[in-house]
């Protein structure tokens, strides 16, 4: 990822007299992704558990204000950043797909703690999607369970790195039919359909947890009910 | 809600959420609207549903501690603490003296913590945006610094072991406990200058959201929400678990089961749980923090395999009662487990409360209930 430097091709002696009068030069990227790096607003969309955290680091000993995000707006559409902060379950993908669908161009995903990057602990559960990036593109992981407010933090700057990054003439959105709207997938009887986004995630070739547990979900096998004493109820006492 | 208000030619269906910035997590609800006034309202749970019981029933038993963690997710050693009476109870293991004051301490710290962050958002929901809140989570922090320090994670601590606790309380930590918690009778007297009695609050909060008082049994409501109706049923004094019948506090209690009683009961109970960890400090013996004999299942969870049968243990969670039901077949992994959830069994009343209510008092309402998705959903 290279960060785009102020350069520009004045001579410097001339921006130095400029810069005395009070004009100052610069590249047009450089100043646009300044702007857009330093003020990044957030979606205040918490899921789950790595929502308090989200909230820890928007308070006064963490402060993400020191980053200009911490604007937090309630409608996708004033907001640049969707921090995917706990479990995604099936029920709740469709919503989560229509919210990044209506957000405004550009717009970024973070994927925050171990059950929006992939489901966590919880990926065993039947109703637990296997991470959001099935759906949507994810810019940037933070791991954790749920991670502290300073990886949070970090995964902001790195998100402004990438934001630095993108150069204004080859940005994607403002390219002829760019097209962004994911599918929203639908809750069936068996799940999500389809269950997976083919165009911006393919099941890998190996996986893991089936090497590892020659299964990708733990299931367990429950034998009769064992059999319990019955409780001795005492008679009701005689009116 | 019927169909015949549905019917009627001035209402109105509105949808709540899932994401809609009060309603704490991904709670819905669709209310029928008679101008500003709520006729109806319907609850639609489930967004949050991560197969808790399910997942636990394929785990060993010390394995499921880290689940319980994720239920409440504002104070998770209470999760421990009823999880591990059942174990307890199940397995027959005893808890040494110094475990059940650490076990004390840590859970009355979790009460205040939660009650802080309620507090915090209920005046969110009142429209004081973020600015209680920051007074809250400033304390907070100070809290989960301690938990950072004994278990090694800030929210999701996984402290508890069966017979103990994983780790010991150096004199250090206890020093620091102390000086965390003197601070807070002399924050919450701010706190309360800055809320209990300003005239906001009070218009917004009293005589909203009644709860009677029968009703409030009748529908199984537990914690500060029964309390706040005047209902004097606290399952430390009742079930007296642990040591909690050698300490000296008082149960508060509210009159009118009102909105702003169920903010002032969670006040004082925070006084009270203050006064609780003062005097566990005060009292803990010294000895071992963990039941030596438990000490190889925890090392093996798969040898930790109680005899077929069933217990149910239950503790006063900030929430209210938190139970846990397990029924062991002999095998390392529970047949059933089953969590008795306070937040979604107090949820239930929320129509009844907001019925006749206006539209805006019903997000003060449900702030009032103390929900955490995580657990009403599971």
């Amino acid at each position: 990822m290279n960060h785009i430097e102020n350069k520009s091709r004045i001579d410097p002696e001339l921006r130095d007299e400029m810069a005395k009068q009070n004009i100052f030069i610069t590249s047009l990227d450089f100043i646009y992704n300044w702007g857009r790096r330093s003020s990044v607003w957030p979606m205040q969309f918490g899921l789950a558990c790595c929502a308090i955290e989200m909230i820890a680091a928007a308070a006064a000993r963490y402060d993400i204000a020191r980053f200009g995000a911490e604007l937090f707006r309630a409608s996708p559409r004033q907001a640049d950043l969707m921090i995917v902060a706990g479990t995604v379950t099936k029920k709740m993908t469709p919503n989560v797909v229509r919210l990044y669908n209506q957000m405004a161009e550009p717009k970024y995903v973070l994927a925050m703690g171990a059950c929006a990057i992939s489901g966590g602990p919880f990926i065993d559960g039947y109703n637990v999607l296997r991470g959001i990036d099935r759906f949507i593109p994810v810019d940037v992981y933070v791991p954790g369970c749920p991670p502290r407010p300073e990886a949070l933090l970090y995964g902001l700057m790195e998100l402004q790195k990438k934001i630095d990054s993108q150069t204004f003439t080859k940005a994607e959105w403002y390219q002829k039919g760019l097209k962004r709207e994911f599918p929203v997938p639908e809750l069936g009887p068996n799940g999500l359909i389809p269950k997976f986004n083919p165009e911006i995630w393919q099941p890998r070739e190996q996986d893991a947890r089936k090497t590892r547990y020659g299964q990708t979900v733990l299931t367990g096998k429950k034998q009769k009910a064992p059999r319990l004493e019955p409780v001795a109820v005492p008679p009701p006492p005689a009116a | 809600m019927s169909e015949t208000i549905l019917n009627e030619p001035q209402t109105l269906e509105i949808n709540f959420g899932p994401q809609h910035p009060s309603t704490h997590g991904v709670f819905r609800m669709r209310a029928v609207l008679d101008g500003e006034t709520i006729r109806g309202l319907k609850l639609v749970i489930g967004y949050l549903h991560r197969n808790h019981e399910q997942i636990a029933e394929n785990l060993t038993y010390p394995g499921v501690f880290a689940y319980t963690d994720r239920l409440d997710y504002l104070n998770s050693m209470q999760n421990n603490f009823g999880y591990a009476l059942a174990a307890e109870k199940l397995a027959g293991i005893t808890v040494p003296e110094r475990a059940e004051y650490i076990r004390v301490i840590m859970a009355e710290l979790a009460r205040i913590v939660n009650h802080l962050l309620l507090v915090g958002f209920l005046l969110n929901d009142l429209g004081a945006f973020f600015t209680p809140c920051l007074y809250a989570v400033r304390e907070r922090e100070r809290i989960l610094d301690i938990f950072e320090d004994v278990s090694g994670s800030r929210m999701m601590c996984n402290y508890f072991r069966f017979g103990g606790v994983k780790n010991d309380l150096t004199e250090n930590q206890l020093g620091e406990i102390r000086k965390v918690v003197s601070r807070l009778p002399a924050f919450l007297d701010e706190f309360e200058a800055l809320l209990s009695k300003n005239e906001i609050l009070c218009m917004r909060c009293q005589n909203v959201g009644g709860l009677p008082k029968d009703l409030a049994v009748n529908a199984g409501i537990t914690g500060p929400m029964l309390r706040a109706s005047g209902i004097n049923y606290d399952i430390r004094k009742t079930d007296r678990y642990s040591i909690y019948d050698r300490f000296d506090f008082k149960v508060p209690l509210g009159q009118k089961g009102d909105v702003y009683d169920r903010y002032y009961v969670r006040i004082l109970e925070m006084r009270e749980s203050v006064k609780i960890v003062e005097q566990a400090i005060a009292g803990i013996p010294r000895g071992e923090f963990l039941n030596a004999k438990t000490l190889p299942l925890l090392r093996n969870p798969r040898l930790f395999k109680p005899a077929a049968g069933e217990a149910y243990g239950r503790i006063e969670s900030p929430k209210g009662e938190l139970g846990y039901y397990l029924v062991s077949d002999g095998t390392p992994q529970p047949w059933r487990y089953h969590v008795r959830a306070p937040s979604l069994i107090n949820l239930t009343v929320l129509e009844e409360m907001c019925v006749g209510q206006k539209i805006a008092d019903a997000i003060v309402i449900l702030g009032s209930i103390d929900i955490v998705l995580g657990e009403t959903d599971r």
